[in-house]
């Protein structure tokens, strides 16, 4: 099993969950987060006062997948999350030990 | 103008509704039936006690005219509006973690300056007792007499408004001025130094001021008196609650965080909303200063044009320099607009008003900047907007006043200025009254906080600072962010 981290543009998250869902992966998790990567911050102006804002809101999604499923979820992401700009955001991939799921005690891909 | 009604009509109506129940009630001879009667009965005795006031009403022979008293009655409602909506402006401006605390500064004063106007404040503002042009007295305390048994005695013989009328509405004045100095002080200043800085404040430097520009006192258009005009409190609020933000600001100090880690406003539709809220009861502030109906329309008129205008004239200023029209700035500049005409909302005509409300965005704007190019921390630009609006507001005044506008039976010395030496005569006078006020209302403001600093602290520690005043203060969030 693998844990895919996407840090994503919050505008582009319906369309991944369905680019996601599309391919069976059924079952994620979407949070607001702030971040700056090589997009940096902007500049806001509230009575005259410049404030620079460096962290820009973003949302992370993170999503657990069997590892057949690995590369066809990042495609999936990637092809829905890309605008072509800076600040379309990172993918991180990370193995996972086990998963189990609380209702039933299941363990294992059968729980993700 | 007494008006007289047919004597002997109240206690007959009385005896009327009297006889009937007793009838309606003896006709009944069914236990059920009754009850149903008198329930039917209960019901309608909602009614019962207000015919029987408008009959007794009848029998004062009230002098006093109705549409006056209830302008100014729904003026005092709008006024005390702009108390909760100040504390919605300034409560936009700060981090979430202090903005209960900041509009609690506002909003607490309803009840401390409401009990303290009642009690002493109004009778040292509105009371003659001292015989004083610099402070009332101490006869009204209470509202002792003001009003007379029943409320409805005129301010003064032949004046039209009720004397409770007016001590309400000037009630709400007492409180939304303190509440303006709260902004030059927000995210350090303790809530009790601010409890004992107010209470001092309106007795000591409120109270004086109406009385100087209302009562009949010092800088005020009585005979005899400096001759300065203040239409709404150009000077009494606007001037005095700057200025006193300024001094406070300086004494008090910076925020920590101020000015290398500043944030920007955490909820910028509560800014909006506020001066919304401001607009709304600043026709109640100017219009209903009037003290008469029939002509109110000019004031109303004035005041929400120079607001427009206000709004307008920082928003162009801002598109043309920075590039964007901002929602802070047209709230700010529609507040601008209607600081700056509050001293002449009675005294001028409409292209006047609009040059007052955008001149005055012009020199608010500009002190803005100026206050953040110098880095000194009047948080939320009280002095900048209500000081300096304050003061170009009342310069104006002189200059636009027109001589229809200011009757010498109502302002026989501004009168007589405007006679001997016209509009530039009335701007020196203006201008000698502004720098009084400068100069009282400062001072006062030093000793007050310099005489409570050897009491108590009057900021909270770093830490606290760094935590939020909301849970220091009153052991509250404003946002609690585990509300699922």
């Amino acid at each position: 099993m693998k844990m895919i981290t996407a840090m994503v543009r919050s505008s582009r998250v319906d369309a991944i969950k369905n680019a996601l869902v599309a391919i069976e992966v059924v079952g994620m998790t979407v949070s607001d987060a702030r971040g700056f990567g090589r997009q940096k911050g902007q500049v806001e102006r509230y009575r005259g006062t410049e404030f620079r804002v460096d962290f820009l809101p973003k949302s992370k999604l993170v999503v657990v997948v069997q590892d057949a499923k690995e590369d066809a979820a990042i495609t999936a992401i990637l092809e829905a999350a890309r605008t072509g700009e800076i600040g379309d955001g990172k993918i991180f991939v990370t193995p996972v030990e086990r998963a189990i799921r609380i209702r039933t005690g299941d363990s294992g891909e059968i729980a993700i | 103008m007494p008006r007289t009604f047919p004597s002997g009509g109240a206690p007959s109506a009385e005896a009327f509704f009297a006889q009937i129940r007793h009838r309606f009630l003896a006709g009944i001879q069914q236990p059920q039936l009754r009850g149903a009667a008198f329930l039917a009965m209960a019901l309608g005795a909602g009614l019962l006690p207000l015919m029987a006031g408008s009959a007794r009403a009848a029998l004062q022979s009230a002098p006093t005219d109705g549409a006056d008293n209830m302008l100014m009655l729904f003026g005092a409602a709008l006024v005390l509006l702009m108390t909760p909506g100040l504390a919605f402006f300034y409560g936009g401006f700060t981090r979430s973690k202090n903005v209960l605390n900041t509009m609690m500064m506002s909003f607490f004063l309803m009840g401390l300056i409401g009990v303290l106007w009642v009690v002493i404040g109004y009778s040292l503002a509105f009371d003659a007792g001292f015989s004083s042009p610099f402070i009332g007295g101490l006869g009204a305390m209470f509202l002792n007499g003001v009003g007379g048994p029943l409320g409805d005695a005129p301010l003064a013989p032949g004046f039209p408004i009720s004397a409770t009328s007016f001590a309400l509405f000037q009630g709400m004045f007492a409180i939304i001025t303190p509440a303006l100095i709260s902004g030059a002080l927000v995210e350090r200043i303790s809530f009790k130094a601010w409890f004992w800085f107010c209470l001092l404040w309106s007795l000591l430097v409120y109270s004086p001021m109406a009385k100087m520009v209302w009562g009949g006192g010092f800088l005020g258009a009585a005979e005899g008196m400096m001759g300065a005009i203040d239409f709404a409190g150009g000077t009494v609020v606007h001037i005095a609650s700057g200025v006193a933000a300024l001094v406070a600001a300086a004494i008090i100090g910076s925020r920590t965080t101020w000015p290398a880690n500043k944030r920007p406003p955490h909820n910028v539709p509560f800014i909006l909303l506020g001066a919304g809220l401001l607009w709304f009861g600043w026709f109640g502030f100017n219009g209903a200063s009037m003290f008469a109906a029939k002509t109110a329309g000019l004031p109303f008129l004035t005041t929400t044009t120079s607001a427009s205008a206000g709004l307008l004239t920082w928003c162009l200023i801002e598109w043309f320099k920075d590039g964007k029209p901002t929602a802070v700035g047209a709230a700010t500049g529609a507040v601008a607009g209607l600081v700056g005409i509050t001293p002449a909302a009675g005294f001028v005509y409409m292209g006047p008003s609009i040059a007052i409300g955008a001149l005055t965005a012009t020199a608010c704007l500009i002190a803005v900047r100026i206050k953040a190019a110098i880095q000194f921390d009047d948080s939320l630009d009280t002095f900048m907007v209500h000081g300096v609006g304050g003061t170009i507001g009342a310069l104006l005044t002189g200059i636009f006043a027109a001589k229809t506008l200011v009757p010498a039976d109502y302002f026989p010395a501004a009168a007589k200025v405007l006679e001997e030496g016209g509009n530039a005569g009335l701007f020196l006078t203006q201008l000698k009254a502004v720098l009084f006020t400068y100069g009282f209302v400062g001072l006062a403001t030093a000793v007050i906080l310099w005489v409570l600093g050897l009491v108590m602290p009057l900021r909270v520690s770093s830490e606290d600072e760094e935590r939020g005043l909301d849970y220091v203060a009153h052991g509250e969030e404003a946002y609690d962010p585990m509300t699922n």
